[in-house]
C-alpha cells in the first residue's frame, strides 16, 4: 500500500457511532458488528475519501498520540485493509466521494 | 455475552438512548381488525420537524433507528426521511405491511444501506390475510414485496402476530417464509386501541393455547430451556430492571411525543417544546421509569419468576401501576412453567387472568 496514493471512505452499508469513546459499527450487508478503539475511531471518522491516509495519520494520529510516524502508518494500513476486506472502507489510489458523510 | 448485548449494557449504564422507534405516521391502507392506532392525521411533524429530531438523536448517541407506523410508506417523503437518517449513520430497521413496495422502492431501499425490514404476514392463505388487512390483494402485493426486497438482498423477517383468526396458520406462514428465504418471527401480543376501546382484545389467544406454542420446536429453538422451572431469585435480579424502556430506549409517535417504549404509554415530553435530550435527561416520567429497580416491584419482587419473567413494565402501566404485574406476562411465566406467580397467588387463582383493563398511548397535555 502506497503511503502518497491511499484514500479511505466509508461504506454506504456501514452505520456508526461513537459510545464512550469507542466506535460503534455494523456492516448491514452482513450483520456484523463491531466496537473500534480511540485510534480506530479516529481514522474511521476521518475517512472522508479525500484526505490521504498518511495525512489522516500524520494529523490526527502523531499529533494526538506519543507514537512512531512510521509504525503508526503500518498499524493504520493493516487496520484500513481489514476494514476494507470487510467491507466497512473503501480504499483507493484516487480521491473518491465518501457514500456517507 | 454478545457484543451487541456489551454494548446495550454500556449504553444502559451510560443513561445513553442508543435505541429508538420512532412512528412517522398512524395513517395506514390497512385496517387490520387488530390494530391499536387510530389512522386519522392529528398533525404528523413535518419532514423538516423529522430531520431536526434525527440531528438531534444522532447527536444524543442513538445508533439503533427504526422506523415503523402506520404505514410509513403513506408518506411520500418516507424514503428522503430514510436517506437523511442514513446520512446521519443510524442503523435503520423498517416495520412496514410492504403492500407499497415494489421493485423500484426495493432497490432504492438496498442503495440506502438499511439494515432489514419486518413485514407483517398474518397467513399463508390469501383468504385469511386479506380478511384480517381487510384490504384486498393485500396478501399478493405484501408477497410481491417480500420477493422483490429479497431480490436486493435485503434482510426481511415475516411477524406473524396470532390471534383466534389465524392461531393454526403458524406453521404455513413459517413454511412460506423459509420459501421465499426470508427470517420468521411469532407473536401473540394484542393491545387495546388508541381510544381505550378493549373489543380487540377478544381476539387474543386463550391462554391455555399457549402452551402449545411455548413447546414447539419450531418456534422456540430450546423448549426445554424456554419451559424450565424458574431458578432462585438472586439479588442481582432484585437490583436490575425489567427491561431497556427509558434506560437505553424509546419511543417517538408521529406527533414528536416521547414515551418510554411504544407499549408504554407515558407521556414525557414533546420534541416539538423541547430538546430531545432534556426530556431524555430531565423529565420526571423518564427518571421515575429509571428509577424502578425489580426489588421496588409491589408484588413482582416476591415472585419466583422474577430472575426469569419478560414482564413489561409498559403492560403493567396500561393496567394502571407500573411498578405492578403485567398480567400478559403473568400468563406466559404460568404457562411456559407451570409454577404459579405472586400475582396470582395474591389473588387465590389457579390460573392466571386472561385480560386486564389497558389504556392506550395518548397525547401529552
Amino acid at each position: 500500500m502506497s503511503e502518497e496514493c491511499v484514500y479511505i471512505a466509508r461504506s454506504k452499508a456501514i452505520a456508526a457511532r461513537a459510545l464512550a469513546g469507542e466506535m460503534m459499527v455494523m456492516n448491514s450487508s452482513d450483520s456484523t458488528f463491531y466496537t473500534l478503539n480511540e485510534v480506530a475511531s479516529i481514522i474511521f471518522q476521518a475517512a472522508d475519501g479525500t484526505t490521504p491516509l498518511h495525512r489522516i495519520v500524520q494529523e490526527r494520529i502523531c499529533e494526538q498520540f506519543d507514537i512512531d510516524p512510521a509504525e503508526a502508518q503500518a498499524d493504520a494500513e493493516r487496520f484500513v485493509s481489514e476494514l476494507s476486506a470487510r467491507g466497512v472502507l473503501i480504499i483507493s489510489s484516487e480521491p473518491v466521494v465518501s457514500e456517507l458523510q | 455475552m454478545s457484543l451487541t448485548a456489551e454494548v446495550g449494557q454500556k449504553a444502559l449504564e451510560l443513561g445513553v438512548a442508543i435505541s429508538v422507534h420512532m412512528d412517522v405516521t398512524y395513517r395506514c391502507n390497512e385496517r387490520c381488525v387488530h390494530c391499536y392506532l387510530d389512522h386519522d392525521d392529528h398533525g404528523e411533524m413535518t419532514t423538516e420537524e423529522i430531520k431536526g429530531v434525527l440531528d438531534q438523536l444522532a447527536e444524543a448517541g442513538v445508533f439503533f433507528l427504526t422506523f415503523s407506523g402506520g404505514e410509513v410508506f403513506m408518506r411520500r417523503d418516507f424514503l428522503e426521511i430514510v436517506e437523511y437518517a442514513r446520512r446521519l449513520m443510524f442503523n435503520v430497521k423498517i416495520k412496514t405491511n410492504g403492500v407499497m413496495i415494489h421493485e423500484k422502492e426495493a432497490s432504492q431501499l438496498r442503495e440506502l444501506g438499511i439494515d432489514s425490514l419486518q413485514i407483517s404476514v398474518y397467513s399463508h392463505r390469501a383468504e385469511v390475510h386479506d380478511a384480517i388487512t381487510k384490504l384486498p390483494h393485500s396478501f399478493e402485493r405484501t408477497i410481491s414485496a417480500i420477493r422483490f426486497l429479497h431480490a436486493q438482498g435485503l434482510r426481511v423477517t415475516m411477524a406473524n402476530v396470532l390471534m383466534n383468526g389465524n392461531f393454526d396458520d403458524h406453521a404455513g406462514v413459517q413454511q412460506l417464509a423459509a420459501e421465499l428465504g426470508v427470517l420468521y418471527t411469532l407473536d401473540p401480543t394484542i393491545t387495546p386501541m388508541m381510544d381505550g376501546n378493549t373489543d380487540v382484545l377478544a381476539l387474543r389467544i386463550p391462554g391455555e393455547e399457549l402452551p402449545q406454542l411455548f413447546r414447539n420446536s419450531t418456534l422456540v429453538a430450546n423448549p426445554e430451556e424456554f419451559c424450565a422451572l424458574p431458578v432462585p431469585v438472586t439479588d442481582a435480579d432484585l437490583e436490575g430492571y425489567s427491561c431497556s424502556a427509558g434506560h437505553s430506549a424509546c419511543y417517538i409517535s408521529p406527533y414528536g411525543d416521547v414515551f418510554p417504549c411504544v407499549q408504554f404509554p407515558l407521556p414525557t415530553g414533546n420534541v416539538r417544546e423541547q430538546k430531545f435530550l432534556d426530556i431524555w435527561n430531565y423529565s420526571p416520567q423518564m427518571t421515575e421509569v429509571r428509577s424502578i429497580k425489580v426489588k421496588d416491584l409491589t408484588t413482582c419482587s416476591s415472585c419466583s419468576h422474577a430472575g426469569s419473567c419478560s414482564r413489561c413494565p409498559g403492560l403493567a402501566y396500561m393496567e394502571g401501576n407500573m411498578r405492578g404485574p403485567s398480567t400478559s406476562d403473568c400468563e406466559k411465566s404460568f404457562y411456559k412453567t407451570g409454577v404459579a406467580t405472586a400475582n396470582m397467588l395474591k389473588h387465590g387463582l389457579t390460573k392466571p387472568r386472561t385480560s386486564a383493563p389497558l389504556v392506550q398511548i395518548q397525547a401529552v397535555q
